[in-house]
């Protein structure tokens, strides 16, 4: 799935956040971006994700068959953001199988378990999230923004209220949607700049 | 179409199991009732009411209680930031549906609440039964339908609530003054057929307002 | 400026010709006495009122399908003038019903209906006061107006079932005959179209206000980016 950014404007009210931004990200690749606080990374970020509507520009997602739209897209994008929670109410297992049957997928308890355990939280899935901590918290949203197998992963302040460990986790995730997808990272931490071949800089 | 269905139902049934392990909506809509029908049985003592006047309080107490938690399914995924979750999974429609769905239920389960307490505390006595159940339940279609699309704004906009009740008023009006015509005609003994013409008005009003609905509720939801 | 200056004049003479006529022009009605003359001036303002309605909620639509700031300055000044309008229809109406029938309220169909108008509008701003984003602001309104459009003929066909009328017919009525003679039908026609013209003359004035402030806000933010 190949990624096009063409004359990409969002004004909100009359504050321009984003400039004319344009690039190709092709399938496969991974695209770090950078820029100062209050430059523009995270509606860049919900931009590419579809959440905000672009005031001007496109944003298109073309595979060998053409353009990819509304539910054809969802399901191919992952998201971890600071601005996207899960149920606090609910537990971690019932958040993703309420997310894969949201994408109109049966929930397949083993691959639930896999992926918990992957993520660092085994033993801990049947607990409501509001009695996880900040980085268990983050350590869920990986698990529900890789378990569909995105073609896309966008990673938002990725090791945001994350210890070591979960640094870790983070980058066994990012090194294998490399191997098999496109990935998308905003960030301003050197160590994870090196993260893609491209950079779109903000200012 | 199906898949929209289901998926409203994965959304419908996830709320469902939210609202059960926090009861905030049920218990703010209840116990609204619960109070104002008190209230008025109180300061009324041994007067009974008439009809009309029964008819009129009915609506009155069904719709400020909708009005005090049918905003809360969307207001909740805006302000717990679950929102965007939904946004990014589901279709926009899929999302209105389950949302209906489960303020249908939920100013439903009130109304089984609220009739036994009118004919308790208020004695209501009710002239047809049939009449006074198909009422309420096409006025109760029409009243979660025309708040559950006024909700979504309202969560949106950001105002939390506070307008609630002032802009559902206006476009819940003509559901109110069909609901009460035909509620009198069925306290007072009419019969369903009696009430046909309300039941239609409901029935119509209904539609068009959720066809408006899914129309528009993209250009509510995104942001 | 030199068009605005035409209308201007323009209505300033009709209009004055208007509030002169229907005092001294026009005779008064045989059954209803000297109060009639307040028709001259309460039917132009409740048909305004209708107006404005009907066009904040065209370009509510218009502005859905594109979302041009042009057609929200439209909707937002239109529902202005709505609310003024239904405000000066309903105390005309309250003045003469206090008159006629010796209470200025008893929710006629007609007041009720609008009553409902009035508290639309109201509805419409409190949403509006209530968003900070122009564009959401713009947005949610245009749907909100839509969505009080559809439910506008459903009140006034559930109304005059619900409620009885003392209202007298109004100007078309079933009978299709216009009971006024001709004399009082020429200034009512003059008020009427008066009314009219006024409304998109102040519909104008607002929208070159809005544009205004739109303009003015714009270039401030622009040399404060630029700086």
């Amino acid at each position: 799935m190949d990624l096009h950014v063409e004359n990409l404007t969002q004004r909100f009210g009359f504050r321009t956040v984003i400039k004319e931004t344009s690039f190709v990200l092709p399938a496969g690749q991974s695209l770090v971006i950078t820029g100062d606080n209050g430059s523009g990374k995270t509606t860049l970020v919900r931009l590419l994700c579809n959440l905000l509507t672009p005031t001007a520009g496109t944003i298109s997602y073309r595979n060998g068959k053409g353009a990819l739209e509304g539910e054809d897209l969802r399901g191919r994008i992952g998201l971890v953001g600071p601005y996207l929670q899960l149920y606090r109410d609910l537990s971690a297992i019932e958040n993703l199988a309420f997310l894969a049957r949201g994408r109109g997928e049966k929930p397949d308890a083993q691959k639930i378990r896999e992926l918990l355990e992957k993520v660092g939280l085994k033993g801990r899935g049947k607990d409501p999230l509001k009695t996880y901590s900040s980085g268990m918290l983050q350590r869920a949203k990986y698990a529900a923004a890789i378990l569909h197998n995105p073609d896309l992963l966008i990673l938002d302040e990725p090791t945001a209220n994350l210890d070591e460990a979960g640094k870790e986790m983070v980058l066994a995730v990012v090194n294998e949607q490399r191997k098999k997808g496109s990935l998308v990272v905003a960030t301003n931490e050197a160590e994870e700049r090196t993260w893609g071949e491209q950079h779109v800089v903000l200012a | 179409m199906l898949s929209l269905l289901s998926k409203g139902l994965v959304v419908f049934r996830k709320d469902l199991r939210l609202e059960f392990r926090s009861l905030y909506a049920l218990n703010a809509i209840g116990l609204f009732a619960v109070t104002t029908i008190t209230a008025v049985s109180f300061s009324l003592g041994p007067v009974r009411l008439e009809p009309n006047i029964l008819a009129a309080l009915f609506w009155v107490v069904i719709f400020f209680s909708a009005m005090s938690g049918l905003a809360h399914v969307f207001i909740r995924e805006e302000e717990q930031d679950t929102g965007d979750m939904l946004r990014l999974v589901f279709p926009p429609n899929a999302v209105l549906v389950g949302k209906w769905l489960f303020n249908i239920v939920l100013l439903g389960g009130l109304c089984l609440l609220i009739i036994p307490l009118f004919v308790i505390m208020l004695g209501a006595e009710v002239g047809n039964w049939p009449a006074m159940l198909a009422m309420t339940a096409s006025g109760v279609f029409a009243m979660a339908t025309v708040s559950t699309v006024i909700a979504a704004i309202i969560a949106l906009s950001g105002s939390r609530g506070a307008l609630f009740a002032v802009m559902t008023f206006p476009v819940a009006l003509p559901v109110l003054m069909t609901a009460i015509h035909g509620t009198r005609v069925a306290l007072e003994g009419g019969q369903l057929a009696d009430c046909g013409n309300d039941l239609k008005v409901l029935f119509s009003f209904t539609i068009v307002i959720m066809t408006v609905g899914f129309l528009l509720f993209e250009t509510i939801w995104r942001k | 400026m030199r068009n605005g200056m035409w209308w201007k004049s323009f209505l300033a003479v009709w209009m004055s010709v208007v509030i002169w006529a229907a005092f001294y022009y026009a005779p008064r009605a045989k059954a209803l006495g000297e109060t009639t003359r307040v028709l001259f001036f309460h039917v132009p303002c409740a048909w305004v009122a209708t107006l404005s309605f009907i066009v904040a909620a065209i370009a509510s639509i218009l502005y859905l399908r594109n979302a041009r700031p042009q057609y929200d300055w439209v909707a937002y000044a239109s529902s202005h003038l709505g609310l003024l309008f239904t405000v000066l229809a309903s105390v005309t109406g309250a003045v003469w019903a206090n008159e006629i029938w010796g209470d200025p309220w008893n929710w006629d169909p007609r007041q009720t209906s609008i009553f409902f108008l009035m508290l639309i509008y109201a509805a419409y701003f409190a949403l509006r006061s209530g968003i900070e984003d122009p564009a959401k602001q713009a947005r949610l309104a245009a749907v909100y107006a839509i969505i009080a459009g559809v439910a506008m003929p459903f009140f006034m066909f559930i109304v005059p079932r619900i409620y009885e009328s003392l209202h007298p017919d109004p100007l078309i009525n079933e009978s299709g005959k216009v009971k006024m003679n001709g004399k009082m039908l020429q200034v009512f026609l003059s008020s009427m179209f008066g009314f009219t013209v006024l409304y998109f003359w102040m519909l104008r004035q607002k929208i070159a206000l809005l544009r205004g402030e739109f303009m003015l806000m714009k270039k401030l933010i622009q040399e404060g980016e630029a700086r």
